[in-house]
């Protein structure tokens, strides 16, 4: 069964997802990656905080360009590999009352203990699915830091709608990713032990 | 057509429509997950993407990689006049939004903007008997690469020894390690043998093979097969959500090695598998996957 959601999300919809939910998530969520967070966290910057509030931040560089109105589009727009905001990501949570992360790959226990604690999951969205889901961002509200971090480093403050994704790390500890690399690791074991 | 502008359709191809082999394999791993499933999910949003991409010429992937070009050229060809030509097209392609900017300076941090920069693209030269141009193009995503990796035999943790029963150990052990963070399901590009750089670049020649197509070597195709169905078992699935499907396809490549040493490098290449070929005879080019 799929689930819809629309930013801003309540604490009690989050609690109540769990690892494996398929999700189609719209409304507001922020861009954000490497400078993003570590900006997000040594300078706490008031301007993201209205769009971050019971919204998602997304780990993603995306390819842009302007229209001819001079409009931006995004033109790809796939998630990047999350594990490099795991110093950072729990503290955005908290400081900005973020209640989801989108990214790929899964994140460590730092992030899964925020995510616990403030009420949070973490979504996992199709890895090089760019043109599909650059498809699914309605509109571009806002850009911040553009000239000073550059395109895929920028908080891109976008508008989305049925942005596929699934609960892989939930709030209540559980994490896909911690299944299943005990369950093949255990198969891996079993294969090489068996000396064909 | 001019050169420079066959590179850049060349490009253009290689980062907004997937080969046919690969596409159709992904469509099978469709076919093969249980309904309403995460990896049934994951397999029915790439292949829409796939076809989307095509369709609006955008980029399949928003990492459209590093460029990695291999020519071969007839005699009286020169090197210049292809890398010039590849720069030229490279740079378009940027301004065009085929490629997103993906060449940093290790040391200042700086990104060229234009995907252009030291051994970046990178170019294999190699002049051939035939009287016609063959250009072939792999963009590397930088997530994939990053789970790649080269075993040294014997390896005692894995009890892995100097012979293809050792190279089976640690490849089993390098696509478990990977998880689905290569963008999985992955095609697998295995070098045996070389020193530590000719055995990673073997393995990354092994990704102008189609799905499919077996190593010549009967025993060594024979391996190919059996890895294919093994790694199959380890269960990752698409993204590491579990299923059916962990790698679309092995390949292994073969070279001398020196008595002391025994590399096996393996490198990963993510779902979104780019690669296309030009040939141009008499002034006419050809496309091909």
């Amino acid at each position: 069964m799929t689930i819809k959601l629309k930013t801003p999300i309540s604490e009690e919809e989050i609690r109540n997802l769990k690892i494996g939910d398929t999700v189609l998530l719209s409304g507001v969520i922020v861009t954000a990656r490497d400078q993003a967070h570590k900006l997000m966290v040594e300078e706490k910057p008031e301007f993201i905080r209205p769009y971050l509030k019971e919204s998602v931040v997304y780990h993603c560089g995306p390819v842009v360009r302007k229209d001819e109105n001079g409009n931006w589009q995004f033109v790809s727009a796939g998630p990047t590999t999350s594990a490099r905001e795991e110093p950072y990501q729990s503290i955005v949570i908290g400081e900005y009352n973020v209640r989801g992360v989108i990214g790929k790959g899964g994140m460590g226990p730092k992030t899964a203990e925020g995510l616990k604690k403030y009420g949070a999951v973490y979504f996992h969205a199709v890895g090089g699915a760019g043109t599909l889901i650059a498809n699914r961002v309605k509109r571009v509200l806002d850009v911040f830091k553009l000239e000073e971090f550059g395109t895929p480093e920028a908080f891109w403050v976008i508008e989305v709608e049925d942005f596929p994704l699934v609960v892989t790390v939930d709030a209540h500890g559980n994490s896909m990713h911690k299944e299943i690399l005990e369950k093949s690791s255990k198969i891996a074991e079993e294969l090489i032990n068996k000396n064909v | 057509m001019q050169l420079k502008e066959a590179f850049l359709e060349l490009i253009r191809r290689a980062a907004t429509d997937l080969p046919p082999d690969v596409e159709a394999v992904l469509q099978k791993a469709y076919e093969k997950e249980d309904d309403n499933t995460p990896a049934k999910n994951v397999f029915a949003t790439i292949l829409e993407n796939v076809k989307l991409a095509r369709k609006q010429s955008t980029p399949i992937c928003q990492d459209t990689g590093s460029l990695v070009f291999y020519i071969d050229y007839p005699e009286g060809g020169k090197e210049r006049d292809y890398r010039q030509a590849i720069e030229w097209a490279t740079v378009e392609a940027t301004n065009r939004q085929y490629l997103r900017p993906n060449s940093v300076d290790p040391v200042t941090g700086k990104n060229s903007g234009n995907n252009l920069g030291v051994n970046a693209p990178y170019i294999h030269f190699h002049q051939w008997d035939r009287d016609e141009v063959r250009v072939r193009l792999l963009l590397k995503g930088g997530g994939s690469e990053n789970v790649g990796s080269q075993y040294k035999l014997p390896h005692p943790p894995l009890n892995a020894g100097r012979d293809l029963k050792g190279v089976r150990k640690v490849v089993i052990d390098a696509v478990k390690n990977a998880q689905g963070l290569g963008c999985a399901p992955g095609t697998i590009g295995i070098g045996l043998g070389g020193g530590r750089d000719t055995s990673y670049s073997l393995s990354k020649e092994q990704f102008f093979r189609k799905i499919g197509q077996r190593n010549q070597d009967p025993e060594l195709a024979r391996f190919e097969e059996q890895l294919l169905e093994e790694l199959n078992q380890l269960e990752i699935g698409p993204m590491g959500f579990g299923g059916k499907t962990t790698v679309l396809d092995v390949f292994v490549g073969k070279q001398a090695r020196h008595p002391a040493t025994y590399y096996v490098s393996v490198s990963y290449n993510c779902w979104a598998f780019r690669r296309k070929t030009m040939t141009i005879k008499n002034g006419e080019v050809r496309y091909d996957d």
